[in-house]
């Protein structure tokens, strides 16, 4: 007999997870999927955002949320001028994406191995007002910080689908996500586009930070489990399809609370790379891909 | 590759060239073995061999990575992995048929380079940046696999009993090294074999523009599994003999950061393009940290690495071997 | 002109998700033939030389080369039974030497495997194109010209029965492709079938049997260069623009 209450609570908590999942791959969605900068070290940034909650949360009191949403314009310049630093060293040669490669790990190490140095192993964690009471529907239980998660990580993706739409450089990053060659004919400077686009990457990966903390307590290597469902959901989703990226998050995230719920949590990290492996054997397209 | 210079001189010239060029790496590695054999002798400690043990561990990595890396242009972030396939292997070895550790080594060899030809048939038919990509998670995925297999441990780890002594050569950790030293030996060998045949002129080829090579009849896919498989068993293959070096066997000691960036760093920081890159890196970063860890803390020292490397990527992206060629045109 | 073909297709199909490039291609190059290929940017050549070198995979449609089925074939094997072409932009390969980027395809398409052959028949190669004195020096190192000639080079050095050339002059000087085209005229005599796409005129004219022209994914007109100069949809669709 299945047991409802427990189903429907993994269902739920799966859906949740996937809103802040959405939020985590939605920068590697614009990067990656759409302009072919393989930035592995996007988790890290993750990390950092979520320390900078931290450190603002607990030294001066500031809600974690706002910490790092004060902190993302900041993120964006930081991501333009790392583009910069990027291009200048790798691909204005356009070649050697072994370099840009292994330039974007040494990054995710530095900073993983940085964040260490500076705030230890421990486990470290955030303290708000809506980080432990939830809300109750029925034998359903929806505890406040996963129904910020999703809300925070949907509001960003509709957030960068509506700057996409609108404004010349989201068209413009749009339509070279769907005609590499297209970026000479659309008559902006390709540079300037891509870095923008990163800059965005990064900012969104510093909100993202503050959403992990608020959920779960963080210590810096959390960043090397987050990198393949990272991908996982780029991937699945359809690399450049931002309602994919959506689909995809929620599915990983059902998949991983049904794999908590019935066998464990040390089997979680596992699904998000079964699902990679998958995706790229079967159908590297994705769900939404061309 | 590496060119030659631009000149028309005789052939005899060209051929002494050539054999300085052979001679002087082969030269250095003889010395660096006589090193290890005379000299460790004479220091006589356990911790002299295990930390020469250290630094061949990791040419063997850094070359083994490098064929893959270098030659092809692929990048495995999930060097761990493939080690931690033969650490594990040696690990049941040593609770069921108990194989003596030369054996052990093929073994652990073999099912590295069954992973490497299972990841690379998923992923090497698309473009390098996913390969990447799926090493990545790889490595978090066998962590996982291995936490949660009680029989190795799982994450409390095994004991592994080392013997004191083995018959003819001494001290058990004098035995570690040689066989590390050995080992060393055959990557390297097979690394130069690998870049001085038409396998690794295929890689070459491959790795600057794939479509050309394969309209010039390059067979893309088995050459780059090939080299994934090749790459994969000798990273395994190292793995074998380090349940006995550190006697405490977990998942965080096996999939340690330090292996995973080291692996990348040093062949980046020696240079991709040809076998001596990786050794000189090895030698020189291992070397380094060995000294590097009894003065600063392990994380430091890894930071330090990964500094390192992201500098020399930037500034000098042949590598020392780069360098020295740059310097050496510069003079002709 | 022969009447057994040494490649043909039936029906090529390809589509770029919604956009469909070619629309059903039947080709025929007879053994030892000069056929040219021309056609509007964005016709569809360069797609249809993908599909039958086998860097695209075809959504419909059979290619066959003298006798074998190779619709499936991956694009090295059929390198190895003999079908080379030269890209549009030159792609060599800038880690090796302009002799190495020779003796690459005599190794694998070619399949020759003792050493000294290897590097006697890259000389013949280099001899042949005219890149002898360059042997020696990177890709990068080469001019325009220099380039168009490698590419040829690595054509030729697959030992094919049929060489595809892929805009081979475009962007060179009149003398320049003058130099080219007689190049590609010395390939033909010694027996190898060459498919020449190309936009400068009168080097299709002057060098090609017989000529096709793709407009919008279709073969709309196919003949003699005479034939093909005059024919009014041609005229419309392609040289009056």
């Amino acid at each position: 007999m299945v047991n409802w209450d427990l189903l429907s609570n993994a269902l739920v908590s799966g859906v949740l997870l996937g809103g802040f999942y959405c939020a985590v791959a939605v920068g590697v969605t614009i990067a990656f999927g759409m302009l072919d900068i393989v930035n592995i070290a996007h988790p890290a940034f993750i990390m950092m955002g979520a320390f900078i909650a931290y450190f603002f949360n607990t030294s001066y009191g500031v809600d974690p949320l706002l910490a790092c949403i004060i902190a993302a314009p900041f993120a964006y310049i930081g991501g333009r001028l790392m583009y910069r630093l990027y291009y200048f060293a790798f691909e204005r040669h356009g070649e050697e994406s072994l370099q840009g490669l292994a330039f974007f790990f040494g990054l995710l190490f530095i900073i993983e191995v940085g964040l260490l140095l500076i705030f230890g192993v421990d486990y470290r964690f955030v303290e708000a007002r809506y980080i432990g009471p939830g809300i109750n529907i029925g034998f359903v239980s929806i505890p406040w910080r996963m129904l910020i998660g999703l809300i925070v990580g949907l509001a960003m993706v509709a957030g960068v689908a509506l700057f996409n739409a609108k404004t010349f450089t989201g068209r413009a990053i749009l339509a070279v996500s769907q005609d590499p060659g297209a970026l000479r004919l659309v008559g902006g400077n390709p540079v300037h586009i891509k870095e923008v686009a990163f800059g965005i990457s990064i900012a969104t990966a510093i909100v993202a930070g503050a959403l992990l903390i608020i959920i779960q307590p963080v210590e810096p290597s959390i960043g090397r489990d987050l990198i393949g469902r990272v991908f996982a959901i780029c991937v699945l989703g359809g690399m450049t399809s931002l309602p994919g990226t959506v689909i995809a998050a929620m599915l990983l995230g059902i998949a991983e609370t049904l794999t908590t719920t019935y066998l464990g949590p040390s089997w979680s990290p596992a699904i998000s790379f079964g699902i990679l492996l998958l995706t790229l054997g079967v159908r590297p397209a994705g769900i939404l891909g061309r | 590759m590496t060119l030659p210079h631009a000149s028309d001189r005789a052939v005899g010239e060209k051929r002494a060239r050539l054999r300085a060029r052979t001679i002087l790496p082969l030269a250095g590695m003889a010395i660096g073995i006589a090193i290890v054999f005379f000299g460790l002798d004479w220091v006589g400690t356990d911790y002299a061999y295990l930390a020469a043990y250290t630094v061949l561990q990791f040419v063997v990595l850094a070359t083994a990575w490098n064929i893959l890396g270098g030659y092809a242009g692929y990048v495995n972030f999930a060097s761990a992995a493939f080690f931690a396939v033969g650490v594990y292997t040696s690990v049941i070895n040593y609770k069921t048929i108990k194989l003596p550790l030369i054996a052990t080594m093929p073994l652990a060899a073999i099912a590295a380079g069954l992973l490497g030809l299972g990841v690379g048939y998923l992923t090497l038919r698309l473009r390098g940046t996913f390969f990447s990509i799926a090493t990545l998670a790889l490595s978090v995925v066998m962590n996982t696999l291995v936490v949660n297999w009680a029989f190795v441990g799982g994450s409390r780890g095994v004991y592994v009993l080392r013997p004191q002594t083995i018959e003819f050569f001494g001290p058990y950790t004098r035995y570690l090294c040689i066989v590390m030293l050995i080992m060393a030996i055959i990557s390297v060998l097979i690394a130069r074999a690998v870049e001085r045949s038409w396998f690794g002129r295929g890689l070459a080829a491959l790795k600057d523009d794939e479509i050309a090579a394969e309209c010039a009849g390059v067979p893309a896919l088995r050459l780059k599994l090939a080299a994934t498989a090749l790459s994969g068993a000798l990273m395994g293959a190292a793995g074998a003999p380090f349940p006995y070096f550190v006697t405490y066997v977990d998942p965080a000691t096996a999939f340690s950061l330090t292996i995973a960036v080291n692996t990348i760093a040093m062949p980046l920081i020696g240079g991709t393009s040809t076998w001596i890159g990786p050794v000189l890196g090895a030698v020189l970063l291992g070397s380094l940290q060995q000294i590097a860890t009894v003065t600063i803390s392990s994380a430091l020292n890894l930071l330090i690495v990964g500094v390192l490397m992201v500098i020399f990527i930037t500034l000098a992206p042949n590598g020392i071997v780069g360098l020295v060629e740059k310097i050496r045109e510069r003079r002709a | 002109m022969s009447t057994v073909s040494v490649l043909s297709s039936r029906g090529v199909v390809k589509k770029f998700g919604g956009f469909t490039a070619l629309t059903g291609i039947d080709f025929d190059l007879g053994q030892n033939e000069r056929v040219g290929l021309i056609g509007p940017n964005g016709s569809g050549k360069s797609t249809f030389v993908n599909c039958l070198t086998g860097a695209l995979p075809c959504d419909a449609g059979k290619i066959d080369f003298g006798g074998t089925d190779i619709s499936d074939m991956a694009a090295w094997r059929r390198a190895r039974l003999g079908l080379a072409r030269s890209f549009q932009i030159p792609r060599p390969f800038r880690g090796l030497t302009v002799r190495r980027n020779i003796e690459v395809p005599l190794a694998f398409a070619a399949g020759l495997s003792d050493q000294a052959q290897i590097e006697a028949q890259a000389e013949e190669v280099l001899a042949r194109v005219g890149l002898t004195a360059k042997s020696r020096k990177a890709p990068r190192s080469l001019s325009q010209v220099e380039l168009r000639k490698l590419e040829l080079g690595r054509a030729l050095a697959a030992r094919p029965k049929v060489l595809i050339a892929d805009e081979a002059m475009a962007g060179l000087s009149d003398s320049e492709v003058d130099e080219i085209l007689v190049l590609l005229m010395q390939l033909n005599d010694s027996g190898i079938a060459i498919v020449l796409i190309e936009h400068i005129m009168r080097a299709v004219v002057r060098f090609s049997q017989r000529v096709i022209v793709l407009v919008a994914g279709a073969k709309i007109a196919e003949g003699t260069p005479q034939e093909v100069m005059s024919h009014p949809e041609v005229v419309r669709a392609y040289l009056g623009q």
